[in-house]
């Protein structure tokens, strides 16, 4: 195996698109180095990209948005008071993921690229709007995060491509997020389902919603029906069980040692309405 | 009642000093099983089968072997033919012969310079299997027609059914059980409500933090060491000697520390492979360290059960007639804990009527280990969730039904032998009066209550205690110290001695410098070792009588021990001061030579402990998932030596009972492997799932032990699995009575109970 500390991003891509075997980027290495103990993926190409200027930095964009560095950690966006206020759904999932020691390096790019459907940062990032720089051969591109993954395991980017930065919308007023997820323990376990709302007010009325979904299909998915189940409506009941209906119905999952399809489809409804009700709270400015 | 508000006859013994081996273990100074390395030590690494059952066809390491650093390979070849009954089922399972009977069973071991080359060399020996139909869950493999797991082993010899039971049908049932007393027909017609369930619990593991770990070498000669993480390093010898073939006299065994046991580290697993290759290798060490995959793939989890339970109550509450028909699987080998679980099934109960059948059956799973009150638990739930339902279907308060029929001293037994003084009416008193039992329950929130037993054991023993030359004292335990037992046994022998807390200490010795002893399981490691040690103590107390008598001229009836020194034992008996142990101790050289007490036994005098467990839980109606809000423990402990660490006991089974009731088990797919090997997928709980458990200590002493010291270990897991499940009934209205009851479980049924 051999190990690389590039000082850029088009170095890394370089490297990546040269090498000839197996190639993991290195960030956080919760996944990575995990999976090499255990001999599930032994790369023969590590490309640590920790040493990228740049890469541990949360910064507020021109238009009032954020860009967030590849090597930033969920304890690092934990504790970005400005951040935890604006995006607390993206954050709150972020923070859900391993335990404190591995908060200290887990990272959203990390968890977004080892393309698990049971991520559980993705499904806020998702409904947040948020999409990612990525730094290939042949320059750089911007690209929605819900067109990230490809399937478990897997992602949309080409040989070569690697993620430099990950951006956040500017909040905005009266808008609140929130993410969800189901385990059947308290910590240290992987989603059954995750579910994330996304939403604006005006008044009481909902004029803006992204809803994205966990662990119920082969990658996050954006649930566009369970969207126009909010917009228009005041969250009444009527519109959080045309919610629960819209995303029971783009569930797709699997039957596995950690739940039935029965399961995660009928909690993905329960969840996506306990979402919804916490992001609207947040809208509404509610602690 | 607070343990601080008894009074204690005693200075030191129900006091709660600092262990002695705490701060070795804060500080990282203790050594576990992974932490002994020798000068020229090799790695070791197993060859395991990924399938549940096939026909080893061929094995080819000649690839591994030409690797630079690779010293030895063994399989089955390099161990000795001609082993019968449990030692070849013990070789067996150490390293399969011409079939692999599970996921994970041993085919191959090599040892190399490195853990790293150990490992890539292990995945270069090849090995041909040919697959077999295989069967993993307890009711297909005792189901007629099942594929069979070990050809020819069926015995239904014991059994007067065969009409149920025609032994050219089912092929894995190898042992079956039959005994009780009365006649259960008329005591079901006796009875005003009758009811019967079928119960079914999954295989789970201990589940202990430290992995299997051990350094092993053997030379030419069949001369060897081992040092090694168990919980008996007696049986460890006994067990590798009979699977290698050597004389037990041979193998000297050191006990590490340990990292949890719960009964899953009183046999051997990999052990011998290391010998084995130490032994290949030119007698240089060899360390097996087990990953956690390997441990739960294969070492001994306990056994499923499937179980009928039929009861006859009266309107009142009053048994009448008690039937328990159980079937457990424990893996490829004899030995599920079938009979104890029968055994146990009743204990709490006068029942004049009372019916026991049990089935032992081979399935392709690992070969299971005792864990905790090993089958208790699983009785309990089949037993203890009728009982619940039975005393809700009559409006009777559960913790009643309980007391009306709880046993106590000069009652027979449900499973034969009467009982001497027990504390299980004082348990279910002090459980009624418990402040818990009122706090008021919200929505979709529940109580449940249950009771449980565990005979307690009292083993093989020997202890020595020696009078150091500085007037301490020094105790040499066989029984490692899985739960305080060096701060309980010094607390004993302080007691006895009238000395210090800090001036004993208690060292866990190897197999060379004591005679036999059993594990410390059964809960009797405090109570045994205990025993012995108190008794050692006094016989050195009786020599330090005579060297005082001694220098006073006196016969040494006349002398008695007094808070740590020898005086004149009435005016009549001379006039002298009082001679410390530090003053004989000092000058034991001059006076007689080394002053010791040493005691051998099977040991006697063991008395059960019963307790109750009261769990409050919450159940969430739309995903199933259950919030243990609250949780009481009340035992009875005969004497709590050390107070915390009986705590420690009461909670520690408590949760472990709770993660069995709710998210454990092993999970095998169609294929016949273990699809949840590491501790992301086999769920025990996390310390934010849990409540502090509170405790209530009975103390109804125990006549068989100086102290009254009943053992404390295992009854603390058998009520928790019926008591969640009561709860789960009294929240949401479902009973569940297949384990565990995770979430899609309790929804599934609350779904099935809203659409009727």
């Amino acid at each position: 195996m051999k190990y690389h500390t590039p000082s850029t991003f088009e170095d890394a891509s370089a490297l990546a698109a040269s090498a000839p075997g197996v190639t993991r980027f290195l960030a956080g290495g919760t996944d990575v180095l995990v999976q090499l103990r255990a001999e599930i993926v032994t790369p023969d190409d590590l490309i640590d990209i920790k040493h990228i200027p740049g890469v541990k930095e949360i910064a507020r964009t021109k238009d009032g948005g954020w860009r967030i560095g590849v090597a930033v950690s969920g304890a690092e966006l934990g504790a970005h008071a400005e951040l935890v206020s604006e995006w607390p759904g993206v954050v709150e999932g972020m923070e859900l993921v391993g335990s404190t020691q591995v908060q200290g390096r887990a990272t959203l790019v990390g968890n977004l690229c080892n393309g698990s459907p049971a991520a559980d940062s993705v499904p806020g990032l998702v409904a947040a709007g948020a999409t990612v720089t990525i730094t290939g051969p042949g320059g750089t591109r911007e690209l929605a995060v819900e067109e990230v993954p490809a399937g478990p395991g897997k992602t949309s980017l080409a040989k070569g491509e690697v993620i430099s930065a990950v951006h956040l919308p500017p909040r905005g007023d009266n808008a609140g997020d929130a993410y969800l997820r189901f385990i059947p323990r308290t910590e240290m376990d992987i989603a059954v389902v995750g579910a994330a709302v996304s939403l604006r007010l005006d008044g009481d009325t909902v004029t803006e919603a992204r809803v994205a979904l966990g662990a119920v299909a082969p990658t996050v998915v954006l649930v566009s029906d369970a969207a126009a189940a909010l917009i228009g409506s005041s969250l009444d009941d009527a519109a959080l069980d045309a919610l629960a209906a819209a995303a029971t119905a783009a569930c797709n999952p699997i039957d596995d040692k950690r739940g039935t399809v029965e399961f995660r489809t009928e909690v993905a409804g329960v969840l996506v309405k306990r979402a919804a009700r916490i992001a609207y709270a947040r809208a509404k400015g509610e602690k | 009642m607070p343990k601080d508000e008894l009074k204690s006859e005693y200075k030191l013994v129900g006091t709660r000093p600092d262990r002695p081996d705490g701060l070795d273990k804060v500080t990282g100074r203790a050594r576990y099983g992974a932490d002994f390395s020798m000068p020229g030590m090799l790695f070791a690494a197993v060859v395991r089968s990924p399938h549940a059952h096939a026909k080893i066809l061929k094995i080819d390491a000649s690839k591994a072997l030409a690797l630079e650093g690779v010293k030895a390979v063994v399989t089955r070849a390099d161990f000795p033919d001609g082993l019968t009954g449990e030692d070849w089922n013990l070789q067996e399972n150490t390293i399969a012969n011409d079939t692999a009977l599970y996921d994970g069973h041993a085919v191959a071991a090599v040892a190399a310079t490195s853990a790293l080359l150990a490992r890539d060399a292990a995945k270069l020996i090849e090995v041909e299997y040919q697959v077999l139909p295989h069967v993993t869950d307890v009711d297909e493999a005792f189901a007629p027609g099942a594929p069979a797991v070990r050809p020819g082993s069926a015995d239904h010899s014991v059994s007067s059914r065969e009409v149920d039971l025609p032994d050219n049908v089912r092929h894995n049932v190898v042992r079956e059980i039959e005994f009780g007393h009365g006649d259960v027909e008329a005591g079901f017609a006796e009875a005003d409500l009758v009811r019967e369930g079928t119960y079914k619990t999954e295989a789970t593991h201990q589940g202990y933090i430290e992995p299997h770990a051990c350094v092993g070498q053997m030379g030419a000669d069949g001369r060897g060491e081992m040092w090694v993480c168990t919980q008996g390093q007696w049986f460890i010898r006994k067990f590798c000697a009979a699977v290698l073939g050597i004389e037990a006299s041979g193998l000297r065994v050191t006990a590490s520390e340990i990292g949890g046991g719960f009964g899953g580290k009183t046999t051997i697993f990999m052990e011998p492979l290391a010998l084995a290759l130490s032994r290949k290798a030119g007698g240089r060490p060899v360390k097996l360290v087990m990953t956690r995959s390997e441990v739960l793939r294969a070492t001994g989890p306990t056994a499923s059960a499937s179980m009928d339970v039929k009861i006859g109550m009266k309107k009142d509450g009053t048994l009448t007639a008690a039937r328990a028909v159980f079937r457990m699987q424990g893996g490829a080998f004899p030995g599920s804990p079938v009979d104890l679980a029968l055994t146990c099934a009743f204990a709490s109960y006068k029942l004049p009527n009372v019916e026991h059948i049990g089935y032992d059956i081979l399935a392709n799973r690992p070969k299971c280990a005792a864990y905790r009150a090993p089958g208790a638990p699983m009785g309990a739930f089949a037993v203890e969730s009728l009982i619940d339902e039975m005393a809700r279907e009559l409006g009777l308060d559960p913790l009643d039904v309980r007391l009306k029929n709880a046993v106590a001293e000069g009652d027979k037994s449900s499973y034969g032998p009467t009982y001497n003084r027990i504390g299980l009416v004082e348990v279910l008193e002090a459980t009624k009066a418990h402040p818990n039992l009122s706090v008021p329950l919200g929505p979709n929130q529940g109580r449940g209550v249950a009771t449980g037993f565990w005979f307690n054991h009292g083993g093989e023993t020997s202890v020595s205690v020696s009078v150091t030359e500085d007037g301490t004292a020094t105790v040499s335990i066989g029984t490692p110290d899985i739960g305080g037992l060096r701060a309980s046994i010094a607390l004993m022998v302080a007691e006895t001695f009238g000395i210090g807390y800090d001036d004993v200490r208690v060292n866990v010795v190897e197999t060379g410098a004591l005679g036999f002893n059993e594990p410390s399981h059964g809960s009797r490691a405090t109570f045994a070792s205990g025993k012995a040690a108190v008794t050692s103590a006094q016989s050195c107390i009786k020599q330090m009588c005579q060297r005082a008598a001694d220098k006073w001229g006196i016969d040494a009836e006349a002398v008695e021990w007094v808070d740590g020194a020898a005086q004149p034992a009435g005016p009549n008996a001379g006039k002298f001061p009082p001679m410390t142990m530090k003053e004989i101790a000092e000058t034991m050289g001059a006076t007689g030579g080394p002053i010791s007490g040493h005691n051998e036994t099977t040991m006697d005098g063991v008395g059960a402990s019963f307790g109750t467990h009261v769990v409050d839980v919450e159940v969430d109606p739309e995903t199933g998932r259950t919030t243990i809000l609250r949780y009481l423990v009340v035992q009875d402990a005969g004497k709590a030596v050390h107070p915390s660490y009986v705590e420690g006991q009461y909670q520690g089974g408590a949760v472990q009972g709770i993660g069995w009731a709710l998210n454990e088990e092993y999970v095998y797919g169609k294929d016949g492997r273990l699809q949840n090997p590491i501790f992301l997928d086999y769920r025990v709980p996390v310390a934010s799932d849990l409540p502090m458990i509170d405790t209530v200590i009975v103390e109804v002493p125990n006549p068989g032990h100086p102290y009254g010291v009943r053992g404390v270990g295992e009854t603390g897991i058998t009520p928790p699995l019926p008591a969640v499940a009561n709860a789960i009934a009294d929240a949401v209205g479902v009973r569940m009575k297949h384990l565990p009851m995770n979430p899609p479980k309790v929804l599934a049924a609350i779904k099935a109970k809203a659409n009727g």
